[in-house]
């Protein structure tokens, strides 16, 4: 028991929430495979991993860097595309689905990490609304982007063209990207394994980068911009780690999305998508990565879920506990009754420990 | 207090909702064979997902009435959206589903029938029309990307046809000299259509002048595009976009004093009942759709009262009809291959697309008559156009 005692306790709630993710794994897991789970709930897994390391990557630009993105959905749809053109053209090349995947993954993280450098040099410049404003933007510029990108692979390689699928001029060639109309005929390879494996680099990641110099010189910046740069923090930089480790994050979750389905347009990574990963942040608690964690599970199951029994008002009912959740979560009320519970647990636990302590020595 | 009472009485309220959540799911399927049916019902596309659930209920409630084979149905949200088709379809395949008659739209339609062609459910979409779905279809370069779906078919046109179709329509009747387009370049469905109306009309020496594309699904400027197609000195315009937009074109045309005709595809059904919407601005508009709600035929007279008796009062598109019609091909097929409710939705499958794929299976319906389907899972019914005379749409 002394061992433990010496243990901060920020390392202890960091290793309560890897136990939770690994324990809902090792539950899950092993159902899974003995066909326990309903095809529903079997289905829902990899978009729910998807979103988990959604959320927790922009819980480190929103909670722990500070700036408020809406453009986050942005990267998911860099990391998806280039991933399906990794995977594509790794047909034939690996044939282990699972290093096609990772691979992918990785390429799909590098380019989101590149379009997050390109995008965090100006957008970093600006503060609080302007900075919201102009990740919105960029998020949409991405989605145009990709809306009008066609891209295709013959034996001689890779093909773009800005304007058709025709205008690629290939030979025997498959179109990978097709404009507005996006990937079709995507290998459906992601795992619920790999969906885990992800999440849980994505925790060590950002957890040990809460904890590291970098992760305080960012969270001082946050906290007093002024008095962080008087000690010599150099604001840019410390900003663009976290914003590009986000973007690779979001990424890497992109790909993993992408391979979980036969087809993927551009259309899906809008301002909606960016906003409901916010949600689940916001929900969950800014800075709180474990609050991510959970909120995302719950908000993502409970539409898909519980709430289709409600049919036609499923998504006004999803709406109203959204908001009831944010009023309860932001009432001080609330947050005295919580305290309230709390102290009397613990008195009433001490209590029982003194009660021990007095029956031993007795 | 007063807050805890608050706090209390919300927590009953929410666990009292739980418990009726809980028993609504519960109706009898014994004895039926089970339609799936998914498509958008909220959002922005809802209303095509909206009018294929009533028609596809319209026609199960006739089919039980007759006795015979009996059909349950359910319809699950997919919000027109890949990933939440997929989750709709899993909710169905968990209900029981031995048939799925879905879904609506083309994007989920693609993610979907990947899974039906992986679990070996038959599926038959009223309206998605991309051949994406089909599997199987070349693309601009001579290569199959996409293996054929064996047990997928469609009720609707295929994107591909109604280009050509269109094309050839304006050049046989010279409707047009100068053509001008404007599709929706974030759309599959629109850009899907465009692409292949510019490769027949090239093919056919027809003299497309001016082609431009607005960007989203929202746009609601296009005098740009208007503009331009003026200039181009256009006689005629082809749409091939959803109604919504197409209202919008004309409105902006006619009040920068722009005279054109319009040429539309199936999309542009649906542009008479429209909220808001002076139909005046529509006269002479010329489109090709497989379904017309004022046709005189006994059948469609009673699908529309139908109709009008659930809606209240709302006059079916073609949307609805497809998917009436869909059901009632499933249930002829049934009949025909002998299906019985005892049957896993596996031998269903396998029953159906022989008899789907089998050229004597003809079928008549609200949207065309002698009906067949090849192997490659289109459909073969002729394109009805249609034009619009004193607010009503009338045979050309």
């Amino acid at each position: 028991m002394k061992k433990f005692k010496n243990i901060p306790g920020q390392t202890i709630s960091d290793f309560i929430t890897y136990a939770i993710v690994v324990i809902a794994f090792l539950i899950i897991q092993p159902m899974k495979s003995a066909g326990l789970l309903s095809n529903s709930f079997s289905g829902l897994l990899i978009p729910i991993c998807t979103y988990i390391v959604m959320a927790v990557s922009l819980n480190l630009t929103v909670g722990i860097l500070g700036e408020l993105s809406l453009g986050h959905a942005g990267f998911m749809s860099v990391g998806a595309f280039s991933g399906i053109i990794a995977v594509i053209s790794l047909d034939g090349v690996v044939t282990s689905n699972i290093l096609r995947l990772v691979i992918a993954m990785v390429i799909g993280g590098i380019m989101a990490g590149i379009t997050g450098f390109l995008i965090g040099i100006p957008v970093l410049r600006l503060r609080g609304d302007y900075l919201a404003i102009v990740t919105l933007a960029f998020g949409e510029i991405i989605k145009n982007i990709i809306n009008c990108l066609y891209i295709g692979i013959d034996e001689s390689g890779l093909h773009f063209s800005m304007e058709s699928a025709a205008a690629l001029d290939m030979v025997n060639g498959k179109v990978i990207i097709n404009g507005p109309i996006g990937a079709v005929g995507v290998p459906k390879i992601s795992t619920f394994v790999v969906g885990f494996v992800l999440i849980m680099v994505t925790l060590i990641v950002v957890l040990n980068f809460k904890r590291s110099r970098t992760g305080r010189a960012v969270m001082a910046l946050r906290d007093n911009r002024i008095a962080a740069e008087s000690v010599g923090i150099s604001v840019t930089k410390y900003k663009l780690i976290a914003f590009i480790t986000s973007a690779v994050l979001a990424g890497m979750a992109g790909t993993l999305y992408a391979m979980n389905y036969t087809t993927l347009a551009a259309k899906k990574f809008d301002f909606n998508t960016s906003i409901l990963v916010l949600v689940f942040v916001v929900l969950g608690g800014m800075g709180n990565i474990r609050g991510s964690i959970i909120a995302t599970a719950i908000l993502y199951l409970l539409p898909e879920l519980i709430l289709r029994e409600f049919s036609d008002y499923r998504m006004l009912i999803y709406a109203i506990i959204l908001i009831a959740v944010m009023l309860f979560t932001n009432s001080i009320k609330v947050k005295q009754f919580a305290e309230g519970v709390k102290s009397k647990l613990q008195s009433v636990f001490k209590r029982e420990k003194n009660k021990n302590k007095g029956g031993a020595t007795e | 207090m007063k807050f805890k009472k608050i706090a209390s009485v919300a927590i009953a309220a929410l666990m009292s909702v739980m418990t009726f959540a809980s028993c609504n799911g519960g109706e009898d399927t014994a004895g039926t064979i089970q339609i799936g049916v998914s498509g958008p019902f909220t959002g922005g596309a809802a209303i095509y997902g909206t009018a294929v659930k009533n028609g596809a209920e319209i026609a199960v409630e006739e089919i039980n009435e007759k006795g015979g084979l009996q059909f349950s149905i359910r319809c699950e949200d997919d919000e027109h959206d890949a990933e939440k088709s997929v989750n709709a379809y899993n909710i169905l395949k968990d209900w029981g589903m031995d048939i799925l008659v879905g879904p609506t739209t083309t994007g989920p339609s693609i993610a979907v029938s990947s899974e039906a062609n992986a679990d070996n459910i038959f599926m038959l979409t009223p309206s998605g029309s991309s051949t994406d779905i089909l599997g199987g279809f070349p693309n601009e370069s001579g290569v199959v990307e996409i293996a054929r779906k064996n047990n997928v078919f469609q009720m609707c046109f295929t994107d591909p046809n109604q280009g050509t179709a269109s094309a050839e329509y304006i050049k046989e009747n010279n409707i047009g000299t100068k053509i001008a387009v404007i599709y929706n370049s974030s759309d599959a469905y629109s850009t899907g259509i465009y692409t292949k109306f510019i490769a027949k009309a090239d093919e056919l020496g027809l003299d497309v002048v001016s082609e431009t594309s607005f960007p989203s699904d929202d746009t609601t400027d296009f005098n740009v595009q208007l503009t331009e197609a003026k200039n181009a000195g256009a006689d005629l315009i082809f749409l091939p976009i959803y109604y919504t937009p197409a209202s919008l074109i004309m409105k902006q045309a006619d009040s920068a004093g722009y005279e054109f005709k319009y040429f539309g595809v199936d999309g542009m059904d649906g542009i008479l009942t429209l909220e808001g919407f002076d139909t005046s601005l529509a006269e002479g508009v010329m489109l090709l759709t497989p379904f017309v709600a004022d046709a005189d035929d006994a059948d469609t007279r009673s699908f529309v009262e139908k109709y009008k008796a659930k809606t209240g009062g709302e006059i079916p598109n073609q949307f609805a009809a497809d998917a009436y019609d869909a059901v009632y091909a499933v249930y002829e097929a049934c009949v025909k291959a002998g299906i019985t409710h005892e049957m896993s939705s596996s031998e269903m499958c396998e029953k159906l697309t022989a008899v789907f794929t089998d050229p004597t299976f003809v079928f008549s319906g609200l949207t065309g008559t002698d009906v067949t389907w090849s192997s490659t899972g289109e459909v073969s019914k002729p394109p009805k156009a249609m034009i619009i005379k004193d607010g009503a749409y009338s045979a050309m």
